[in-house]
């Protein structure tokens, strides 16, 4: 339906889970299992107990299967709470990449000097290769990474999004 | 007016604190003993299980305590399917003991079904001891990975400290909210650790799961102007007032003869609203009447209770109902906006807020509106098409009749009818009438073939004086047939009452009106002779040839004491009507013979 595919949008979910064994499969395989998407997942403890972990989602669809995300989500035993950043307000929202280029000569100065302009960090190197560290919105990131290409990117590790609300509220 | 604190069969049963709160000093045994101990505490008479080398503990501890009455399946299916007919027959949850690795994955239609149906259930699958999980132990299977999405819930317990809060966990998430089947996978070495026992006492708070009971009351008001507001209104209702208890179903009937409005039911929502009430219109969907469907499509209020917009009961989604506002009632939030928009949604217990509706009804002192006369007229117009007429002439014996003697010469017993899946599931829904919720068991959303007679067993059992009856199919019956032994076993009066036409009907249904009538393997070729079969297990059979014996073989099978097999030989190229086509809306039901075309877009033939 093509009046459907145009609302479609991305959305990021915080998911606060209880830290029990098997919830991040609870959680993965409610996406699989009912064909919504996952563009990025990452989950960590948050308390001092480690009995509460927070799963940051990165998810699209059209407002009806965002909705339908949020409330199957909320039906799983071990989920505290579910907030949709996306729709609840500002909300900053970061990830970290490693970047691997490989070359010599002029390559190499060039990607040095856009590592600079991105405030990208040099966490290793070699005669032919940097490692870069890169933190921002995903934007920053994939923009980053375009300009790598030509200039031997061989390899990216990706934390895929954390995000949390802007203000001074709590979830 | 019936209050529901009474009668809601989930407001009775244990009552958990939270995990913090279990005060008492704790009494130390056996994890095996702590499982059953906790069973019997909440009141659990009766179990369905098969035994297996994981579960010896249990089945040990089992031995020694004489209240608990466990059933022996012959198929763990079986004690799924029982299970779920023992849940459905009287609200309380099923419980299911078996064996590890294939004990554990041979009840896992059985838990889908729950699921699907919203059965509460709690299953108990043994399991190898800690220290070999992982390794492809003997009978291992990873239960908790094969159930996650088919269960409510499920536990690994891998501490005996958690065993009890677990056991009551479970009961507590199965029973209440929108009910479902729940997993606990037992390893052995748990069984046999010493374990902490202590009775919970009090109201059952969990940190996370917290099932909303109460209707938002703004909502229920809006929705209530609506219905005041509506010249075409109607209710369309499901399973879910039958799961929220008999004091719903009495609300159902009070608030739709408080409005005056037309009523139809889902599949699984039979009984709540008695077939012969004026304001019935019998069940809609694929195979309801065309009253129903044609109500449903031209409606201009539709106030959905319980029910969940299942793709059986919507046809096409764009040409669902095309101009009513819509008005949702459920338990499950889910529920709301899953396949079709609504306008209201009200997120709570289907009988509190028919509670709530039918007060602020009569507080209001609404009427519905002069137009909802007009609506009647044109509601009788579509009844008087007869549409479930049909013409038994001659020996040989319609379906559809066979189904309808049925019900005339038993119906003063109210008897609990159970079925398999096929056209004798859509004839028993569509002719056997029910005046009471809990007395159709039917596998609705999952639609399994073999459910029938374990889930007649499990009826059986909770009411031994009751007459139960699975109406079945000559190929589904063949699914779980073994259970026959365990009928024999109990000593279980169940009839089944086979409609055989040596087809797998609806299969060849389809292939006839869609696939030109290329039967491809829907031939139930290499039948038993099902009366030697039954005498073979020390049922009684009777095989029914003409329309003549008809009659006298239903009143043969109901003086029997003791299980009877009823092969009905029906005529085998009846085709089930009315039928909304795959890909089709309401008002596009095919009503007979006339109406098939024996051919169906690839859309169509997409959709199932
Ligand atoms: C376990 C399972 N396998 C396959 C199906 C698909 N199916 C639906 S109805 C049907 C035929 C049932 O035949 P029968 O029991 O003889 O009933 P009839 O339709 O002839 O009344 C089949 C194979 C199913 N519903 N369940």
């Amino acid at each position: 339906m093509s009046a459907a595919s145009e609302d479609i949008a991305r959305h990021t979910m915080s998911v606060i889970v209880d830290n029990e064994a098997g919830v991040l499969a609870r959680v993965i395989g409610l996406f699989s299992g009912r064909g919504y998407n996952i563009e990025s997942l990452t989950v960590a403890e948050i308390s001092d107990d480690n009995t509460v972990s927070r799963i940051t989602v990165v998810t699209s669809g059209t407002p009806m299967v965002i909705d339908q995300i949020t409330a199957q989500l909320e039906r799983l035993v071990p989920v505290r709470a579910v907030r949709d950043l996306t729709v609840e307000g500002p909300s900053v929202e970061r990830e970290m990449a490693l970047v691997k280029v490989r070359g010599t000569g002029d390559i190499r100065v060039e990607a040095l000097r856009i590592a600079d302009i991105f405030r990208a960090r040099v966490v290793d190197t070699s005669t032919e290769s940097f490692i870069f560290e890169i933190t921002g919105p995903t934007e920053k990131i994939e923009a980053f990474i375009s300009l790598m290409q030509p200039l031997g990117l061989v390899e990216i590790s990706r934390t895929g999004v954390a995000a949390i609300a802007r203000g001074a509220e709590a979830l | 007016m019936t209050s529901l604190k009474s009668v809601a069969p989930k407001d009775a049963g244990p009552r958990l604190v939270g995990r913090s709160g279990m005060t008492a000093k704790p009494e130390i045994m056996s994890g095996a003993e702590v499982i059953i101990r906790a069973l019997e505490d909440m009141g659990v008479d009766t179990i369905f299980g098969y035994p297996g080398g994981a579960v010896l503990p249990i089945y040990d501890a089992l031995f020694q305590h004489s209240k608990i009455n466990h059933v022996l399946v012959r198929h763990e299916q079986g004690a799924a399917h029982a299970a779920e007919g023992y849940a459905r027959s009287t609200g309380k949850p099923g419980v299911v003991l078996v064996t590890s690795g294939p004990g554990a994955t041979n009840t896992v239609t059985g838990i889908a079904d729950a699921m699907l149906d919203s059965i509460p259930m709690v299953v108990l699958t043994g399991q190898v001891a800690t220290h070999l999980v992982g390794t492809d132990a003997f009978q291992e299977a990873d239960t908790v990975g094969i159930t996650r999405h088919c269960t409510k819930h499920n536990y690994f317990v891998d501490k005996s400290e958690d065993l009890c809060q677990i056991m009551f966990e479970a009961f507590h998430i199965a029973t209440t909210g929108r009910p479902g089947p729940v997993v606990i996978d037992l390893p052995k070495n748990i069984q046999v650790a010493d374990a902490p026992y202590v009775k919970p006492i009090g109201q059952v708070e969990h940190r996370t799961y917290k099932p909303q009971i109460k209707g938002d009351r703004a909502l229920i008001e809006e929705a209530l102007e609506l219905m005041a507001e509506a010249e075409r209104p109607i209710l369309y209702t499901g399973g879910g007032i039958i799961n929220a208890g008999p004091a719903a179903s009495q609300l159902l009937r009070e608030f739709a003869h408080a409005t005056g409005f037309p009523v139809t039911s889902t599949l699984m929502g039979l009984g709540a609203m008695p077939h012969d009430d004026q304001q019935f219109l019998g069940m809609l969907g694929m195979h309801g009447t065309y009253e129903a469907n044609m109500s449903m499509h031209g409606c201009d209020v539709m106030v959905c209770l319980g029910a969940r917009f299942d793709d059986r009961v919507t046809g096409r989604v764009d040409g669902f109902s095309p101009g009513s506002k819509k008005i949702h009632v459920d338990i499950d939030r889910s529920s709301i906006n899953k396949n079709i928009h609504v306008d209201i949604g009200i997120v709570g217990d289907v009988g509190h807020v028919l509670e709530d509706m039918l007060k602020l009804w009569r507080a209001k002192a609404y009427r519905a509106r002069p137009q909802v006369k007009d609506w009647w007229a044109q509601i009788e117009d579509w009844r008087a098409r007869d549409c479930l007429a049909y013409a038994q002439k001659g020996e040989g014996i319609l379906p559809q009749h066979a189904v309808k003697r049925l019900f005339d010469l038993t119906h003063h017993k109210s008897p609990i009818i159970t079925t398999e899946v096929g056209q004798h599931q859509m004839w028993a829904a569509q002719y056997f009438g029910f005046d009471k919720p809990n007395k159709w068991l039917t596998s609705g959303g999952l639609g399994t073939m073999g459910y029938g007679l374990p889930a007649a067993i499990g009826a059986q059992l909770a009411y031994p004086d009751a007459l139960v009856i699975d109406i079945a199919g000559e190929a589904s019956i063949q699914m779980n047939l073994q259970e026959m032994g365990t009928a024999t076993q109990y000593r279980l009066p169940v009839k089944v009452f086979t409609l055989n036409n040596e087809y797998m009907g609806m299969v060849r249904q389809w292939q006839q009106l869609t696939y030109e009538g290329r039967y491809s393997s829907s031939y139930s070729d290499s039948l038993p002779d099902f009366v030697k079969l039954a005498e073979s297990f020390g049922w009684t059979g009777i095989r029914i040839e003409k329309a003549s014996d008809l009659d006298d073989g239903i009143k043969q099978m109901m003086e029997t004491d003791g299980p009877v097999f009823v092969d009905c030989v029906v005529e085998k190229l009846e085709n089930c009507y009315p039928m909304v086509p795959s890909g089709a809306a309401h008002n596009e039901m095919i009503l007979g013979p006339e109406g098939a075309s024996g051919k169906i877009s690839k859309e169509g033939q997409a959709l199932v």
